[in-house]
């Protein structure tokens, strides 16, 4: 990592050894370099020095001068001419240690055989080695009514807390969110919520992770195995476009948990809620496990692998097709997409974008996003940051951490072009702005992130496209639709940001590739596919990958039925539900591949279980591909990722930025309101089903309105509203709060405020709001 | 809804007083004792509101101090010295012979809600011993009589006066509304100093 | 010639001593006129000139503590007054306020003038609604008077003075955790550095000053330098509070120059209650080792009470005579200690827990002499081990206590029981029977 300022070294002598590290470092980490490991409970690298635990104390001298008593390693840096003494050289640190930890079990349960956090407990592993074996404790222990249900995803024992407050100096330094507190005093204090506000963090997992003892357990988690039986395997999040490293824990085939894994560049060593615990979708009933044919009868047949590619490739040959990518592919299988639609299919009418979308945002993609560099660094050293119809702690919960860090950190500015202000954007002390153009004082040390909801609003992309003086980020909401654009799973992008439209792009490929032709219209988008395959004389077939419909539009299942349809599914679905082929895919832990975040960041992970569905995207695309003698060649995940690295990147011309004019404001009278919206981080999402613990911690579905319709409707918080169209409606209460008074906003897909399916639109509709 | 519009107005001027809205918090909690005698939850939500705190935050405060009380107390809240001086010179005795005359102990309340007991730590009188503070106002060298005197006359409305302080006692939500700052006008009330404050001052002009 | 030296307690036997026409027909308010003549710099001079040191226990000299304020550097500084006495057997900083409100206001307005603090604050403990009432009262007619405001005594200088009311916790006298309290957390100490001069209240300079420490200064600044310096010992200068309670005939406080012993102050209290005889005191409060008969010509002074092992602290003479079990008394503080543990650092938390088990064992008289060794052992895990200096408050009375009557523990052990009658030692002993 490259710094802007020469850090000054500071050379000390531990335990007789010299070490140098820079001006700033605690005595403790100046140790760990030396391998001499201190023991300690309350500090984390992450957190502020908390000094509270005193199991890392060390006799310190500086010029000569010892410390008369000693001190805690974890709270002073390093000086120069300064002597540390650990437990190793010291007989009083020793001591002072060995006194420390006899005190901290004293009322400690003792309890390891039936605690979850037995077998990786620092401070099981830290009595070994700095306890004595026998207590001279013969009092009564604290007691505690256990275990308190702090959230219904989190459990709290307090007898075996030993109050290092790392808990509750996370959620409130990193997480902002100081729902965990210590209460009470002296040696009654203890964690605790505010009895009826519980621990509702999206990132409460982190508190679970870094607890030290058994204190805080995830419910999903709790006496489910023990450390020892669980095999792990590095991973990376499968959610979302912020690109967290994580843990998979796996016994006898099944995954048992996930930790966040450590990656100080990118998810440092934290992860959200829905990363930590939606994972059961794999495991679940609706699993599809075996290939599936639709017979004559109308009805969907288990068959034989080579008879199901075999109906798949009969299907598809010859046809007018498009592809329905999804946007939680990886890397490996959107190339493999990207590939199967241009050699097999003959066409570039590819999308991976499942959701609303236009034009303009193909062209944003293609020309700007595609080549975008910007990193978690350049947030580090922002002077401002820029939220554009981007919700980081909904959207991508570890950006949200990023610039949280630097709004306490340095107190930089944050703007958000938002409807109103979030409770994120509170968190983030955020100027709300109505449009782009309202965005004052952007400096090259600027990082503006841009959200896919910025599609949302014509001319919005083209703005931000033609912006030059701060460094734009592009952040889609899923993990795959970096890797999938940068793939060419796009209808005027060829893979490694190659324009369909640039003749030496195509001779690229077709090179690579070894075709003699590659198709040269620009291929339809999402919409555009789905309306044309309900349209006679139009598409006449589809290959669909992990797409829900409702995510797109109200009609976009319907235009699927009278199509042929091949799904590529790991579970039961809607779509599913009407394709003639079904072909069951692996999901993220039983197979390898790479997702690229938001950055652009390659994040590769290992098969993390062995099994049956270990087929990737990619490989059963191959093999239709063989199937219809259009092959691509593209067996394993591995060939495609080298095939498409030798590919490299395109650094010729670009397709033309967009250049479309914001559109008018609508206008609204009476009980008319805009809707607007965006999907909350836990919601009805179909990779959270069967999070019954997680659903809980779900931020309420409310109707966020201005005051002046509130007192024109005669609301207050919390009275429900009837939002309608001719559509559909629905009752949710109200939350009044500072937005036009023309809008409404909605959560996109929560319990009670599904806008697709319901309106049919996300943004920009005119509802009807009155009184319920 | 125990916060009247006046209430709501009181607690914005006592946020008024500070640089930053968040050092109100503990006259705030002294207010919600004056209102409703004990920190409520809806004290917390208020509070929570008016400083802009998580509720969490703010519970974290309240049960921090031990004046504030998480269950109602008598509208005569009897603190018993029992520090070791206090104790020593009587304290343990009178705290023993009061909790049996009561029938209560250590932070409970007399079914009438009328006296509540609590065994209190030093309270800065150590001259006066053995001390006992109602509604945290000074009984100076108390005896197990003269206490059972004082919460007899509390539960029959007619307590004694304070050693040290107003012409008549006042009760806990009074008391603690002055804590929060508002003021009874009863400063002017009650002796300069006790005598044994005064001990120094006499010998001096004695010439001693 | 008296050996006492009443400044503070001068008028506390006039009936509107409190008031401000009280404190002003004894020239009250004289010094900050002389002041705010002065550069704020000179001020600080002479204070740090007068040798004058913090009556709150630790003795720093409080001009040095104001000279450490950055000066010019465009911050908001802030002097904050520390009137959460609550140390056990403290009692000289209430009786002040109640008698005597504006000789803190004065010193405040002097102090902040000194360090160009425009905002100050008195933290004074909840449970003394009293004292609260009269420093309000005084803060009040100070604004009035124009001493407290905008542009006091037509000067230019602005002062903004807000009393806090604490809520029961003892952590709250140590600076940095009143300092959080008053921010409006949990007041548990904090990590130093940063010290309050360069980050207290609001992470702004700020100056923490005991009552009788600021209150001291309007003597100095309208007396001068010389008188201060007359009274006291070489390097304990001026006059202070000594606090006498227990078993004294008669309880109460004697201003006196530094260095007088607690065989002059018994004396002046009429000696021992009648009929008995001095068997330990505290010089300075619960958390100052205890001393004993052999300590009745112990200068009473920072340096003299530190020479015999103990230290000055607040001046708090606690006397307790040989009815008293000194096992009892030890309990009883550690107690107080686990009571009053923040609960932040481990050997506080959970070595205040343990030791009040280990002593109530050992007050029922269960246990051996190996059990004596362990209650040491245990607190040499605890004291120099903690976060602030409240845990090392809480070894020193059984640590001295073991060192003087470590016989008396085992006289405990050896019965089965505790020797001692404790209707013997209370104040209405006679009375009762």
């Amino acid at each position: 990592m490259t710094t802007d300022v020469a850090v000054e070294m500071i050379t000390v002598v531990i335990d007789g050894f010299e070490v140098t590290v820079p001006k700033g470092t605690l005595i403790i980490r100046a140790a760990e370099k030396l391998g001499i490991q201190i023991p300690r409970f309350c500090d984390h690298p992450l957190l502020a020095p908390a000094g509270a635990c005193r199991q890392c104390l060390v006799d310190v001298e500086i010029n000569g001068r010892a410390f008369p008593k000693p001190q805690a390693s974890c709270t002073i840096p390093v000086e120069p001419n300064m002597i540390v003494k650990t437990q190793l050289t010291s007989p009083v640190a020793e001591k002072a240690q060995k006194g420390i930890m006899e005190l901290l079990l004293i009322n400690h349960p003792l309890d390891c055989p039936v605690c979850d956090k037995g077998g990786e407990c620092p401070l099981q592993n830290q009595a070994m080695s700095t306890g004595r074996t026998e207590s001279r404790f013969t009092g009564v222990k604290r007691t505690f009514e256990k275990p308190v249900n702090i959230s219904s995803q989190v459990l709290l024992d307090r007898e075996r807390c030993v109050l290092c407050a790392r808990c509750t100096r996370f959620s409130e330094q990193i997480a902002g969110d100081p729902f965990i507190t210590l209460n009470e005093r002296g040696a009654l204090q203890q964690v605790g919520i505010y009895e009826k506000d519980p621990f509702n963090s999206y990132f409460s997992g982190n508190t679970v992770q870094i607890c030290p003892v058994g204190a805080l357990t995830g419910a999903s988690y709790r006496f489910r195995a023990r450390p020892f039986d669980l095999v792990s395997t590095p991973s990376a999040c499968e959610h979302c476009a912020a690109g967290c490293a994580l843990r998979t824990d796996v016994r006898r085939g099944k995954t048992l948990r996930r930790l966040a894994g450590d990656d100080a560049s990118v998810n440092e060593e934290w992860n959200c809620d829905k990363g930590r615990w939606a994972f059961k979708y794999i495991s679940s009933k609706e699993r599809v496990t075996s290939p599936l044919v639709r017979g004559e009868d109308g009805e969907l047949h288990e068959a034989s692998w080579p008879e199901a590619l075999a109906k798949a490739a009969a299907g598809l040959a010859g046809k007018r097709a498009g592809v329905l990518v999804g946007g939680r592919v990886t890397v490996e299988d959107a190339y493999g997409y990207s590939k199967f639609a241009r050699v097999a299919l003959g066409t570039n009418n590819i999308d991976f974008r499942s959701r609303p979308h236009t034009d303009e945002e193909a062209a944003f993609l293609a020309s700007t996003a595609v080549s975008l560099q910007t990193t978690y660094t350049d947030i580090d050293k922002a002077d401002h940051v820029v939220l554009v119809n981007f919700e980081p702690e909904d959207e991508s919960p570890i950006v949200f951490l990023r610039v949280y860090k630097q709004v306490r950190k340095r107190s930089i500015a944050v703007t958000t072009v938002a409807p109103f202000a979030s409770r994120g954007s509170e968190k983030l002390n955020a100027t709300v702005v109505s449009s782009f153009d309202q965005v004052k004082n952007l400096t090259e040390k600027s990082v503006v992130l841009v959200g896919e909801r910025a599609a949302e609003v014509p001319g919005l992309l083209s703005a931000i496209a033609a912006h030059t003086t701060a460094k734009i980020a592009w952040i889609p909401r899923r993990s795959g639709e970096r890797g999938a654009l940068h793939a060419g799973a796009l209808g005027n992008l060829l893979p490694g940001g190659r324009p369909v439209s640039d003749a030496s792009a195509r001779v690229d490929i077709q090179s690579a590739w070894g075709v003699q032709s590659l198709p040269t219209d620009i291929g339809l988008s999402t919409s555009e596919i789905l309306a044309s395959l309900s349209t006679p004389g139009g598409l006449e077939a589809a290959v669909v990958g992990g797409v829900d419909p409702a995510d797109i539009s109200a009609d976009a299942l319907g235009q699927l039925l009278n199509t042929f349809v091949v799904s590529l599914e790991i579970s039961h679905s809607a779509v599913t539900a009407i394709a003639d082929v079904v072909l069951p895919v692996a999901a993220v832990t039983e197979k390898a591949g790479t997702f690229l975040d938001w950055e652009g960041r390659a994040r590769n992970f290992d098969q993390a279980i062995e099994g049956a569905l270990t087929r990737s995207d990619v490989r059963i695309l191959s093999m239709i591909a063989d199937e219809m003698k259009k092959p691509i060649a593209l067996p394993s995940v591995t060939s495609a990722a080298k095939e498409l690295a030798s590919l490299g990147t395109w650094d010729g011309a670009k397709v033309s930025k967009p250049s479309v004019s914001s559109a008018n404001k609508v206008s609204v009278s009476g009980n008319e309101a805009v809707l607007t919206s965006w999907r909350q981080l836990i919601d009805l999402g179909s990779l959270q089903a069967g999070e019954e613990n997680l659903a809980g911690t779900a931020r309420p579905t409310v109707a966020v309105i201005s005051a002046k319709r509130a007192d024109a409707l005669g609301v207050k918080n919390g009275d429900h509203l009837k939002i309608s169209t001719d559509r559909g409606s629905v009752t949710v209460p109200a939350q009044i709060a500072a937005i036009s008074d023309e809008s409404i906003w909605l959560p996109r897909n929560s319990q009670g405020s599904q806008t697709i399916v319901t309106f049919g639109a996300a943004e920009g509709c005119l509802v009807t709001v009155v009184k319920a | 809804m125990a916060y009247s519009s006046e209430n709501l107005a009181t607690m914005d001027s006592i946020i008024a007083r500070y640089p930053r809205k968040r050092s109100a918090i503990m006259p705030l909690l002294h207010f919600v004792q004056a209102i409703e005698g004990y920190v409520t939850a809806e004290g917390i939500e208020v509070i929570a509101q008016k400083l802009e705190l998580a509720t969490a935050e703010v519970t974290a405060v309240s049960t921090f101090y031990t004046q504030y009380k998480s269950e109602p107390v008598g509208e005569y809240h009897v603190g018993v010295c029992i520090n070791t001086l206090c104790a020593v010179m009587g304290g343990d005795e009178i705290y023993k012979s009061v909790s049996d005359h009561l029938g209560i102990g250590n932070d409970e309340v007399t079914k009438d809600g009328k006296v509540s007991l609590e065994r209190i730590e030093c309270n800065a009188a150590c001259d006066f011993a053995p001390v006992v503070m109602v509604n945290w106002e000074f009984f100076d060298n108390q005896t197990p009589q003269s206490v059972k005197d004082l919460v007899d006359g509390a539960r029959n409305g007619n307590p004694p006066a304070p050693t040290r302080g107003p012409k008549t006692l006042r009760t806990w939500k009074e008391n603690s509304a002055v804590l929060a700052g508002i003021s009874d006008g009863l400063a002017g009330e009650g002796v300069s100093a006790g005598e044994p404050s005064k001990l120094g001052l006499k010998l001096s002009k004695e010439g001693k | 010639m008296s050996k006492l030296k009443p400044v503070l307690s001068a008028h506390w036997d006039e009936a509107d001593s409190f008031t401000l026409e009280g404190y002003r027909r004894n020239g009250g308010y004289a010094a900050v006129k002389k002041a705010l003549d002065m550069e704020p710099d000179a001020v600080i001079q002479l204070i740090k000139d007068s040798g004058l040191r913090g009556r709150g226990g630790a003795g720093f000299p409080t001009g040095m503590k104001w000279g450490f304020i950055p000066q010019n550097d465009g911050k908001d500084h802030y002097l904050v007054v520390n009137a959460d006495e609550s140390e056990p057997g403290t009692c000289k900083d209430m009786p002040l306020l109640m008698a005597n409100p504006h000789s803190l206001i004065e010193g405040i307005i002097i102090g902040s003038y000194a360090i160009r603090a425009n905002y100050a604050f008195i933290y004074l403990r909840g449970e003394v609604v009293h004292v609260y009432r009269r420093v309000q009262k005084a803060i009040e007619d100070a604004y009035a008077a124009g001493l407290l405001g905008k542009n006091i005594n037509g000067k230019g200088f602005d002062l903004e003075l807000v009393l806090h009311a604490g809520a029961g916790a003892y952590i709250c006298g140590e600076e940095t955790a009143l300092l959080d309290s008053l921010e409006g957390f949990r007041g548990q100490p904090r990590l130093r550095p940063p010290f309050p001069a360069i980050a207290g209240l609001y992470a702004r300079p700020t100056v923490v000053n005991n009552v009788e420490s600021i209150a001291s200064v309007p003597a100095i600044v309208a007396n001068g330098v010389e008188w201060f310096q007359a009274m006291g010992t070489e390097k304990s200068k001026g006059f202070t509070l000594y606090s006498l309670s227990g078993h004294v005939k008669n309880p109460g406080q004697f201003e006196a120059p530094l260095g007088i012993t607690l065989r002059e102050l018994l004396e002046m209290a009429g000696g021992i209650r009648e009929g008995h005889t001095l068997k330990f005191w505290t010089p300075g409060g619960s958390s100052t080792p205890m001393f004993t008969q052999e300590h009745l010509d112990v200068p009473l002074d920072y340096e003299g009470v530190g020479a015999a092992g103990s230290m000055l602290g607040t001046k708090a003479l606690q006397i307790f005579d040989e009815t008293t079990c000194v096992v009892r008394a030890v309990l009883r503080w550690t107690e107080f200690y686990k009571h009053e543990s923040c609960g932040k650092c481990t050997p506080c938390r959970e070595g205040t827990w343990w030791l009040v088990q280990a002593l109530k064992e050992l007050e029922a008289g269960r246990g051996t002499s190996a059990d004596l060794d362990k209650l040491l052992d245990i607190v040499d895990n605890i004291a120099g081990r903690s976060f602030c200096a409240l845990a090392d408050g809480a070894a020193s009375p059984i640590v001295s206590s073991m060192k003087y009557f470590r016989e008396e523990y085992q006289r405990h052990l050896d019965l089965g029981s505790c020797p001692f009658d404790p209707i013997a030692s209370t104040l209405f002993a006679g009375a009762r029977a």
